[in-house]
């Protein structure tokens, strides 16, 4: 016999499920739609129609045309190369500067992990939108320098989890014993206690990559984003939404596709990122 | 508790302090000046200004006449207001962008605590599923999207509510709801996720044997105790009301510190950017030390870290 209790926890875990399998199959394709963009698209994102000006949607342009009559679907598989390469780059920027940092200040311990905490304190305190607003006017408007200063404000998360994980693990006897049969430093860290504070880390870029993808699509939107229409990687979501912003009134569907398209890829990525911290983490739950 | 208050009061001087020098070494390296123009100006009126504005003083003692008019509240002249200074524009702004906060904070919790205590209590049922689902959609909903959304169906479609005009009746209504979806999403999750752990415990069984009421139980004994764990995220609460409200006031066009930020940074009006950067981490930093010594006050176990 099951108790209701445990019925309705298993549906719950199929509807999880399915949710989580939705999520990744979205977050696969469009990826692929942006990498695959040129081979996908008849249309180019500079290709300007002149007499197909602010058109809605139709068969030979899905999401209709903007105010220069260039293809919305194609400029959004554009943007998709922009904002996942804005959101997976800092995740995978803040996870390497961080979690070294973070590995190596709490292996070590002693007053040099406090000091480096206390930095990581500081950068805590920081109102980083700002701080973001700030590196990016200094690195400039373009994917390089977004991904700079969003990296710059994200690796403190991956520097507390990092280190938090290895002070529990420092406590386990497989370290020990390690050190015991002469391991080095370097060694104990890359190969015994990086794999087993892996998990939380994961979990932890995942939930960095929609944050990513958030910061940079609002800056984007109010204007102080990536914004460089020359560039076939000028333009990202939050920079369509804006063109779209501007046309609301009369054409919504200019700014109704990318602000789907950033409010879809978001929520695949929280729903990976709840899934995954399920599975890694049967405690939390 | 004076050691501990002194060390968060010490901290947050220095959380200040770097983002005054960051700020100063981020906009003097910045490539590009506040008075370039289209057609260069002629050299003399160039360092008439730059004589005006003490730049043309070596950059340390620009950076001490600037940490030292902060110290006084004096937090310089607008490049590109001229007839007022920085303070007096945070002081119009200010408020205007504290009301939308407040505004967005109340409606957050009064969004989030029965949702949250709802979810909690029936774990597992259609109620909860449903709250956690709007959870997410809240969280992933971004924030400009969801206001140019209001917008369109408020305004535009339905015209029920004014966009833009702030200060007119119900002119608050859309952009508070704009801002406080998304802390009412964290807010519903943490609580929901607390309340749980707080559920399980043993003198909640207690309770409910020596027979207390279930709305006893729930009221003074869980949730006052789930509330600890709570309390901790009020700190990026305020972090977040406090950015969002930068989107929400251009979307809303609402003439709060965050709408002048933007114009500042396209104008590179460098004191008013500097200027509101620093008031922002002042607020964030006392909204940190708040929580701390609540806190502290709460789980004394916290001060002897």
């Amino acid at each position: 016999m099951q108790s209701p209790n445990e019925i309705s926890a298993r549906r719950r875990s199929r509807v999880e499920k399915t949710m989580l399998v939705a999520s990744s199959v979205f977050l696969v394709v469009a990826a692929c739609a942006g990498l695959l963009a040129p081979m996908l698209s008849p249309h180019s994102p500079a290709g300007l129609e002149e007499a197909r000006i602010l058109e809605g949607p139709s068969w030979s342009h899905w999401m209709g045309t903007d105010g220069l009559g260039r293809d919305l679907l194609t400029r959004i598989l554009y943007g998709a190369r922009v904002s996942l390469t804005v959101g997976i780059g800092t995740g995978v920027i803040a996870l390497v500067v961080g979690s070294l940092y973070g590995l190596v200040s709490g292996y070590i311990g002693g007053a040099l992990d406090n000091l480096l905490m206390r930095i990581v304190d500081v950068f805590y305190g920081l109102p980083d939108l700002l701080i973001f607003i700030l590196l990016s006017l200094v690195f400039g408007r373009n994917i390089g320098g977004v991904l700079v200063a969003l990296g710059l404000v994200t690796w403190v998360r991956f520097a507390r989890i990092a280190r938090g994980q290895v002070l529990q693990a420092r406590e386990f006897l497989y370290i020990e014993g390690a050190r015991a049969i002469g391991a080095s430093r370097f060694r104990i860290i890359l190969r015994h206690i990086l794999p087993n504070v892996a998990g939380p880390i994961l979990v932890t870029l995942t939930f960095s990559i929609p944050a990513a993808i958030l910061a940079e699509s609002t800056l984007s939107f109010i204007g102080l984003g990536i914004n460089d229409p020359y560039n076939p990687w000028g333009t990202s979501w939050g920079t369509l939404a804006q063109d779209g912003w501007r046309a609301m009134r009369t054409y919504p569907h200019i700014i109704l596709f990318p602000g789907l398209a950033i409010f879809l890829t978001i929520l695949s990525f929280n729903f990976l990122g709840n899934g995954l911290r399920d599975i890694l983490d049967p405690k939390g739950r | 508790m004076v050691r501990f208050l002194l060390k968060r009061l010490l901290h947050a001087l220095v959380v200040l302090w770097v983002v005054a020098t960051l700020t100063f070494v981020l906009l003097r390296i910045t490539p590009g000046g506040p008075f370039d123009r289209e057609r260069r100006l002629p050299p003399e009126v160039l360092a008439n200004i730059a004589a005006k504005y003490h730049l043309d003083e070596p950059l340390w003692g620009q950076y001490a006449r600037y940490l030292k008019g902060i110290a006084r509240g004096d937090l310089g002249p607008s490049y590109k207001y001229l007839d007022r200074s920085v303070r007096d524009i945070v002081a119009d702004t200010l408020p205007v962008s504290a009301t939308l906060g407040l505004l967005a904070l109340g409606l957050a919790l009064a969004l989030s605590f029965p949702a949250g205590l709802t979810a909690a209590y029936y774990q597992s049922s259609w109620t909860d599923r449903l709250c956690l689902f709007v959870a997410t959609l809240g969280i992933s909903l971004p924030s400009f999207i969801l206001g140019a959304l209001l917008i369109w169906i408020f305004s535009l479609q339905l015209g029920w509510l004014q966009a833009g005009r702030w200060g007119e009746m119900g002119s608050a209504v859309l952009p508070s709801f704009t801002l406080g979806a998304a802390p009412a999403a964290y807010l519903t999750y943490l609580l929901r996720s607390s309340l749980l752990d707080t559920l399980g415990e043993d003198f909640i069984r207690t309770a409910r044997a020596k027979g207390l009421r279930e709305s006893r139980v729930l009221f003074k004994h869980a949730l006052s105790h789930s509330l600890i764990p709570v309390l901790t995220v009020f700190g990026p609460l305020t972090a977040a009301l406090l950015t969002g409200s930068f989107v929400v006031e251009y979307v809303f066009a609402i003439p709060g510190m965050g709408r002048f930020f933007i114009t500042a940074v396209t104008d590179r009006d460098y004191p008013l950017i500097m200027g509101v950067t620093l008031v922002y981490t002042a607020l964030l930093v006392s909204a940190n030390l708040v929580v701390d010594l609540l806190y502290s006050f709460f789980d004394p176990r916290i001060r002897t870290r």
